[in-house]
């Protein structure tokens, strides 16, 4: 499997990473180089096992379903690049 | 009395409770071994008012007779843990000027037990790398130095402050993060003991997250007791953090007996390495003479997917990486590019994150965004978690056949210099964790002691990794281990 830079451009565009087009070339290499390492697990039978979802075998613990906090609407919006009479403010998203 | 900075914890602790010294004439020690080591760039946010506030009120406490093991004890934070009030930007610029209105749970243990921090370390962006060179505040750099030669070495990363600081004196101890060997590896590097836990022991909450299956924090310290005493004030059950395990934590100081008579220590064939140094070899060889002389079972065994633990790896922490970095938008906190006009929020989102992530981030969470794309999910992500369950099986079948621990080299070489690695593609900087990533796959616990210098005067460490939720039994292996060992050198001071 080898990365193109066309690819390269549409994963930074999925990761919503702007990468300038002069970029897109190195950035392909790299991933083919990784890509290239991680090959490597093709040569492992994982016939019948079952993928990790928990490295402990622990049964996550259930709570009450409550409200635990809240009124902290100042803290919430302290280190916001742009907040507005109470709201975070973003570029206009609808025409 | 020696200087104050140069202590280690269990030595402050009874010298502070001898009432023969103040946690403010402690604290004042290592704020001057700060100022005096900017050269190291291992401290990046100096807290000193804070230090003092906390050192009165603990001397307070003290006198008060109501002391904990780690009441007036300065330490170094890893940038990686949210402070309150104090700048935590995981060493990113992504993260500029963000300081959290909370405390990390494990900060917040450390302080309610009378602990003092110094200030916040330098690290790898986001924890991602292993020399300290992708931080945003610059490269740390080693106190240790191959000879006379004065060449800039790493050491190590991802937590590379903490390991220069704790190495340095410029602290007691420092909290470290561990996802391939975050601590493990920088600890080898510098000279120093670090011990990653077992996955669940540690809150993960207030921590920024990398890789959330595989991050667990831990104490970087300057020997085995110290880090036994800290590790305990670190661990405990917290409801902020799903993964958190309600079991009690153990006394892990007063497992410290040294005997490890009849425990069975497995020595994994896979950990020979081509192209490993011979001293890492004879040094691996004398650890296990050692164990053996101090009356434990040596048995050769096999953990066969070893091999696969690095590229399974960097498939499943770039993975979980893409993921939890997709919270850097530029809305909430941190920094946000500026906009031309007519740019609309796509066009925030790429801006801020193309100037707020450093290579190695975008790199990470790019190749993450591939693995779990359409069509690559299978092939990718499934099959590393798959190859990820054999490889926690390799250990739990040694485990099963009697084996306590595992006593491995901790990192295939000694610090190399500051930009040797520059023109090397990532992944050699990868194999750097080869012998500590398995242990975070597999989930278990996992300490690095000092254990000798090369010829060039770098020090080296061994492994043991342990049973899970056996961290007391895994400290008083390595506590004997670092009794045979007798490592007592310190870095020249040059800074």
């Amino acid at each position: 499997m080898s990365i193109d830079i066309e690819t390269a451009a549409k994963v930074a565009k999925l990761a919503r990473i702007k990468v300038e087009d002069d970029a897109l070339p190195a950035l392909a290499q790299e991933f083919n180089d990784i890509l290239g390492f991680i090959e490597q697990l093709n040569e492992v039978d994982v016939e019948g096992v079952e993928p990790m979802v928990s490295v402990t075998p622990m049964r996550l613990k259930r709570r009450q379903d409550g409200v635990t906090d809240g009124d902290i609407q100042e803290q919430v919006l302290k280190n916001a690049p742009d907040a507005r009479e109470g709201f975070f403010a973003v570029p206009k998203v609808v025409e | 009395m020696t200087d104050l900075n140069t202590l280690k914890i269990a030595e402050a602790r009874d010298a502070l409770r001898k009432g023969d010294v103040t946690s403010l004439e402690l604290t004042e020690s290592c704020l001057g071994a700060i100022e005096a080591a900017g050269e190291l760039n291992a401290f990046v946010h100096n807290t000193p008012d804070l230090a003092r506030e906390q050192a009165k009120a603990a001397d307070a406490r003290i006198k008060a007779g109501d002391a904990p093991d780690m009441c007036g004890i300065p330490l170094g934070i890893k940038d990686l843990f949210c402070t309150k009030g104090v700048p935590s930007q995981a060493a990113s610029n992504i993260l500029g000027g963000f300081k959290p209105e909370y405390e990390s749970t494990i900060t917040r243990q450390l302080f309610d037990a009378g602990s003092v921090m110094l200030g916040k370390l330098n690290m790898d962006e986001f924890a991602m790398g292993s020399s300290n060179e992708t931080s945003c505040y610059g490269n740390v750099v080693n106190p240790w130095r191959r000879g006379n030669d004065d060449a800039q070495l790493t050491p190590g990363g991802s937590s590379g402050g903490s390991a220069s600081a704790v190495s340095a004196d410029l602290c007691l101890a420092a909290t470290g993060t561990d996802t391939g060997g975050s601590i493990r590896q920088p600890a080898a590097f510098t000279g120093i003991t670090g011990i990653k836990p077992t996955y669940g022991r540690c809150s993960r909450w207030g921590v920024v997250a990398f890789a959330s299956s595989l991050d667990q924090a831990g104490p970087m310290t300057k020997d085995v007791r110290d880090a036994a005493i800290m590790l305990e004030a670190m661990c405990g059950h917290d409801p902020m953090d799903s993964t958190s395990a309600d079991l009690t934590v153990p006394n892990f100081e007063a497992a410290l007996t040294g005997d490890i008579k009849g425990k069975t220590i497995g020595i994994p064939k896979e950990y020979h390495m081509d192209g490993m140094p011979d001293e890492i070899e004879k040094l691996w060889a004398d650890g296990r003479a050692m164990l053996q002389d101090a009356g434990a079972k040596i048995v050769d065994i096999s953990l066969p997917h070893t091999k696969y633990a690095l590229p399974a790896y960097y498939v499943i922490a770039p993975a979980e990486a893409s993921s939890n970095l997709a919270r850097y938008d530029g809305v909430r906190y941190g920094h946000r590019a500026t906009l031309e006009a007519g740019d609309g929020i796509t066009e925030m989102y790429e801006k801020t994150r193309a100037e707020g992530f450093g290579d190695e981030v975008k790199r990470r969470v790019m190749v993450g965004t591939y693995v779990l794309s359409a069509g690559f999910y299978d092939a990718y992500y499934n099959r590393a978690r798959k190859v990820r369950t054999l490889i926690k099986k390799d250990f739990e079948d040694v485990f099963a056949a009697g084996v306590d621990a595992i006593l491995t080299p901790a990192t295939p070489s000694a610090a190399f210099g500051l930009g040797e690695m520059k023109d090397a593609d990532p992944v050699q900087m990868y194999l750097n964790d080869v012998f500590t990533v398995t242990v975070n796959l597999a989930g278990l616990p996992g300490i690095a002691v000092p254990a000798g210098l090369d010829k060039q005067g770098l020090p080296l460490g061994l492994q043991l990794i342990g049973r899970p939720w056996e961290e007391g039994d895994l400290l008083n292996t390595a506590y004997a281990l670092e009794q045979s060992l007798g490592f007592v050198a310190k870095p020249s001071k040059w800074w």
